[in-house]
């Protein structure tokens, strides 16, 4: 139905030994950027060799690695639309890998980098409809591959709305973007925080709160949700009650990989590997699967 | 190709002319069991033999592999730098000898694995250097194997030559053109006769009244049963039970999910990844970074085993899951076992039918 993501010979430099090359070699690629985006969150600029572009749509990952310490998947946080020679990663420091790269790398430091890999979201079934996006906690890194890539190619989208839910203000990623999307009258923009502290005077509560206030029509909308699976089912259950069918959810499986190639096993979601099927995948889908949800 | 002649009598001629050009590697007696290893000399290979500890997959998923090397260093403006070299190993001409026809659906499934899709060329590599000599069954292993049931029985396409044991000869039967060319340069074999060919036709025949099923349903109908039976109340009891320990995997023809580790040498600047067996049995499996593990319990992992086993494996490469050589059976420490957990499930069917229309 949709293509599968192959692209691997674009982004990677195999040097072939005996006229073998390796699917889990990293292209090794400077890291040009570092920008601290919240206390656990930075994000990294990355360049391939020769300023190759990573050709990847959003909702795609990479698997990012560190010799001597591992690898990992993470989420392309910049959109096609603005990724020439370089693209973003939002990494959180969550893991053993990640808690390395927030520690030791710095500007002019190399990763590695394979990929990019999975399905991403097909635009080309987006295009035409209104759009709601509804990214919950580091679920914004990847939302905003898609929101920056609809905002660049606004006329051939419908209405954009941005749902986004964080557990606490400090944990609000991409300020300024935000404060840039209010002024805009092309995007409809509404955050929540669980925890609000002293200086917040937005919306309070879980994400499902936003919902209803905003008015959709069920018929041209396409929703996204990226976030913890917790999350999942009950913003489904917002958008069902909204009249959107399974096909029209979308949602991203995040798992355990090892191999990022549908090969060593950690990423199944029952028979499908969320490294190639996914990670996007719509709630249709997803319910044909007992571990989807 | 076709079926040739060896008499018994040439088997170690043909074994020493092969070491001298292959590894050779086959089953042998062990203390603890047959296990497949290197032929050092002819009368090592036992080519009547039950089942070995291991399928021969480690020859071609060995249990650690070497993916690439790493030197990491300084550059003169103190930016750290990166050189990866990719590793190939275990590439040689190798003769796996005396191979099982349930190893070899075993084989069937790594080669559909590894070669479709992202072509994994650490094994392709050594696969495409690697010659089957495949040995046909005509007893039964020992009570746990189940191979008449899962239709693995019967040698698949995939051997370069298969064997089978005819009174003082070997019927050979050559799969490929270079399993051909290597029975032909390596010993001396004749076309078999008519006659050869009547009697190779009654052993096969007479062999299969040995075998004995073991369970109540047909394996076309094990990826039904395990769908409906998602749910079942058993894999919580099997979860009580399970240890996790891993070992059904391990001894698994058909099990290949691996872990990726790196290591760092001494001096901390060079190391390599590699990787190595790994077990969806074990706890840290499914387990994301932020602490979410997506199957905490044993019992989803026991499951999810057996779903792979008796379903997934199906549909995604359209081939069994299962090979039933008996030796997750024999490996368990708590007799989980895939004959009594397929049948728990089929009786539960039926007492759920008879309830259900009131008989």
């Amino acid at each position: 139905m949709f293509e599968m993501a192959s692209n691997l010979t674009t982004t990677t430099t195999p040097r072939a030994v005996n006229g073998h090359s390796s699917i889990y070699l990293p292209t090794i690629a400077q890291v040009v950027d570092v920008q601290t985006e919240t206390a656990f969150e930075k994000v990294y600029t990355v360049r391939l060799p020769g300023g190759q572009n990573l050709g990847h749509r959003p909702g795609q990952f990479v698997m990012v690695s560190i010799p001597g310490v591992g690898e990992a998947p993470i989420s392309v946080m910049s959109s096609p639309s603005r990724t020439f020679d370089t693209f973003k990663l939002c990494i959180r420091n969550a893991g053993d890998l990640t808690s390395v790269i927030h520690n030791t790398i710095l500007p002019g430091d190399y990763i590695g980098i394979r990929g990019p890999f999975g399905r991403g979201f097909p635009l080309e079934v987006f295009k035409g409809k209104d759009v709601l996006v509804a990214p919950g906690g580091l679920g914004m890194a990847p939302a905003r591959s898609l929101i920056d890539e609809i905002l660049d190619n606004r006329e051939e989208y419908g209405r954009l709305i941005v749902l986004y839910g964080a557990k606490n203000p400090s944990e609000i990623l991409f300020r300024d973007e935000l404060r840039a999307w209010r002024q805009r009258d092309d995007i409809e923009l509404f955050v929540t925080v669980d925890r609000p502290d002293e200086s917040w005077v937005g919306h309070i509560g879980v994400i499902t709160r936003l919902f209803p206030r905003v008015q959709i029509n069920p018929f041209k909308t396409i929703a996204v949700t990226i976030g913890p699976p917790v999350m999942y089912r009950f913003v489904v259950m917002e958008l069902l009650g909204k009249g959107l069918t399974p096909d029209q959810i979308w949602m991203s499986f995040e798992r355990r990989m090892k191999c990022g190639v549908g090969k060593c096993g950690h990423c199944q979601v029952n028979h499908r590997y969320s490294c190639q099927d996914g990670p996007a995948w719509t709630y249709a889908e997803a319910l044909a699967f007992e571990e989807a949800l | 190709m076709s079926l040739y002649i060896l008499p018994k009598e040439r088997l170690p001629g043909f074994v020493d002319n092969l070491r001298a050009g292959f590894r050779v590697v086959g089953p042998v007696r062990t203390e603890t069991g047959y296990a497949f290893a290197d032929i050092r000399s002819a009368d090592e290979l036992v080519l009547e033999y039950p089942t070995t500890i291991l399928p021969p997959k480690k020859y071609l998923l060995p249990q650690r592999e070497t993916l690439f090397t790493f030197r990491t260093g300084k550059a003169e403006d103190g930016a750290q730098q990166i050189e990866v070299e990719p590793v190939f190993q275990d590439v040689q001409p190798t003769v796996i000898f005396g191979v099982h026809t349930c190893d070899m659906h075993g084989i069937v499934l790594y080669d559909k694995v590894f070669s479709q899709g992202y072509k994994d060329e650490h094994y392709c590599a050594r696969r495409e250097q690697t010659y089957i000599i495949g040995i046909e069954c005509l007893r039964p292993c020992d009570d746990a194997s189940f191979c008449k049931d899962m239709g693995t029985l019967t040698a698949p396409p995939v051997y370069d030559l298969h064997m089978t044991a005819v009174d003082d000869n070997y019927l050979i039967d050559t799969g490929t053109e270079k399993g051909e060319r290597l029975l032909l340069a390596n010993v001396e074999a004749h076309l078999a006769t008519t006659d050869d060919i009547r009697r190779l036709s009654q052993t096969l025949s007479a062999k299969w009244p040995h075998f004995r099923h073991r369970l109540k349903m047909t394996k076309d109908q094990i990826p039904s049963l395990m769908a409906i039976n998602y749910g079942s109340h058993i894999w919580d009891t099997l979860g009580e039970r399970c240890l996790a320990c891993g070992s059904c995997t391990n001894v698994c023809p058909t099990c290949f999910c691996f872990d990726v580790q790196d290591e760092m040498a001494l001096n901390m600047e060079e190391g390599e990844r590699a990787r190595m067996w790994d077990s969806c049995q074990l706890r840290e499996f499914a387990l994301v970074a932020g602490g979410h593990n997506f199957r905490a319990s044993k019992a989803s992992r026991v499951r999810h085993r057996m779903m792979r086993k008796g379903k997934y494996i199906q549909q995604v490469h359209g081939i069994t899951g299962c090979t039933g050589c008996g030796r997750c059976q024999r490996a368990c420490l708590v007799d989980i076992t895939i004959p009594g957990t397929l049948n728990a499930l089929y009786d539960e069917m039926q007492i759920d039918l008879s309830s259900a229309t009131g008989a």
